[in-house]
């Protein structure tokens, strides 16, 4: 059983493996998160398990707070005025929608399937997409992904700018201002703050520790482990219940795979979207035209250079 | 940038040259667009101008304009290398344009690596390439203003001391 192999006890039992093995190595990394794809690690939501009782919320906020953000009050004036300041930092108990201070929140849908009306929690954040928009588009390398599949943004690098919030298909970062780089660089006429998202606890995973969100749920709704087994499981699950699995394939493939019961149309019709609160559409891979040009680019030299001797040939005739 | 060998105007100096020059602006433009400033000042409300606030579609004009240029490139340094170089030699000013632009296309190539799926760098390494990728662009901008003002062409002909 994949479960058995993925499990919160193997997960663990896994990091203090690749840490002997590692030996003299000073951080205990599982062996799943030293490799780069496949061996991506993903996150398996199974939403029929979750209840809602926002513990991973809870977990998230209290293993993250000292990431979170303390903005230097006033605000430099931003220049043009129709720049506004973001402040987060007075309502950092807001637990309903995505915030700098809140990285997950429990979406609810309450979906009528087969005549009768059933109500579904599941914990919302981050997708970190295989090939994430917000990464690759980043203008200041801020953005990135990792080799196990994270996508985290660095707080000391980033302007807050907010272009990875707008390229992400889910528009999931979210601006504090008043804080960051960009307070040394021209903070009136560059930058806003910084992006603020899950980064799937990181510095836990370096560790051999599960990510918070993970480790606090008292149901098991998600697990972690390998893309390929994650994957393995969903459809495992979805085979077993004649379910749906989202983030398989949305934006060309994510590292966070849910599996539901009821189709994720008639939830996204259910759920509340709007800022801070992300859709379940189905959602198209936002590089792929990037990543067919980039082959192009490996051609065009060769079409100049064919060019160019046609072109001398003619000139010498 | 001109390699023909004829003493009439070359297809390469009436519609290369020309080609050459609007590809640079064009890159420009879609590269400084990558940052999120048209929309911030106001440039993209410009009546025809508000595609330059979508980063995806300029993004893929970018890359669509580095392959024009890639190709351009190429059939330069080709040409030249046959028959350019018989009748004209470059100058400084050449040398001085093709260092910076091998600057930008290298850091330019990093960056297109980068994007790619399962590619990952160090955010210091990408920080840096991102900076020479822009510094390049503008080094380049004032280099080919002054040298427009000077008059300081591509090349010269080997057995004439003007420019061309």
């Amino acid at each position: 059983m994949i479960s058995k192999q993925i499990s919160r006890r193997s997960f663990l039992k896994g990091g203090f493996a690749g840490a002997a093995a590692l030996g003299i190595s000073r951080l205990p990394v599982p062996a799943s998160v030293k490799g780069a794809d496949p061996k991506e690690l993903a996150t398996l939501i199974d939403i029929r398990k979750c209840i809602g009782c926002e513990a991973c919320v809870e977990a998230c906020q209290e293993t993250n707070a000292s990431k979170f953000p303390e903005p230097v009050k006033p605000f430099p004036k931003m220049f043009p005025e129709r720049v506004k300041a973001e402040d987060w930092s007075d309502k950092r108990d807001v637990s309903s929608r995505l915030t700098p201070y809140n990285w997950v929140f429990i979406q609810e849908a309450s979906v009528k399937e087969n005549g009768h009306k059933e109500t579904y929690t599941f914990p919302r954040r981050c997708m970190h997409c295989q090939n994430p928009p917000c990464a690759d588009l980043c203008p200041w390398g801020a953005a990135r992904k990792l080799k196990n599949g994270i996508t985290r943004i660095d707080s000391h690098l980033c302007l807050g700018g907010q272009k990875c919030k707008v390229v992400c298909p889910w528009h999931i970062p979210e601006r504090q201002t008043g804080v960051g780089l960009y307070l040394d660089v021209m903070p009136s006429f560059a930058g806003n703050g910084v992006m603020f998202k899950c980064d799937r606890c990181y510095d836990r995973i370096e560790k051999g520790l599960l990510p918070a969100c993970i480790e606090a749920c008292p149901e098991n709704v998600q697990t972690i482990g390998p893309r390929e087994e994650i994957l393995k499981e969903a459809h495992r699950i979805a085979a077993e219940i004649n379910g749906y699995i989202y983030g398989e394939k949305e934006n060309g493939g994510t590292n966070t795979i849910y599996v539901s019961p009821v189709p994720f149309d008639k939830l996204n019709e259910a759920v509340e979207k709007g800022p801070g609160r992300p859709h379940f559409k189905p959602v198209e891979d936002a590089m792929a035209n990037a990543d067919n040009l980039a082959k192009a680019m490996i051609i065009a030299p060769v079409v100049g250079i064919a060019a160019a001797i046609v072109r001398f040939l003619r000139i010498s005739k | 940038m001109r390699a023909g060998p004829t003493p009439k105007p070359s297809f390469e100096s009436r519609i290369l040259q020309k080609v050459y020059v609007l590809l640079i602006f064009f890159m420009g433009l879609t590269g400084f667009a990558q940052m999120p400033i048209f929309k911030r000042y106001y440039i993209a409300d410009i009546p025809g101008l508000g595609w330059l606030a979508d980063f995806y579609f300029t993004h893929t004009l970018h890359y669509i304009g580095a392959i024009a240029l890639l190709g351009l490139f190429a059939y330069y340094a080709v040409l030249y290398l046959m028959q350019g170089r018989k009748i004209h030699r470059l100058t400084a000013a050449a040398y001085v344009r093709i260092v910076i632009i091998s600057c930008i296309v290298a850091t330019g190539i990093i960056r297109v690596l980068k994007n790619l799926p399962d590619v990952t760098f160090s955010p210091r390494f990408t920080q840096f390439v991102d900076l020479a990728h822009l510094g390049s662009m503008l080094i380049l901008m004032i280099v080919a203003l002054l040298f427009l003002i000077f008059k300081k062409g591509w090349t010269v002909e080997r057995r004439y001391t003007g420019y061309l």
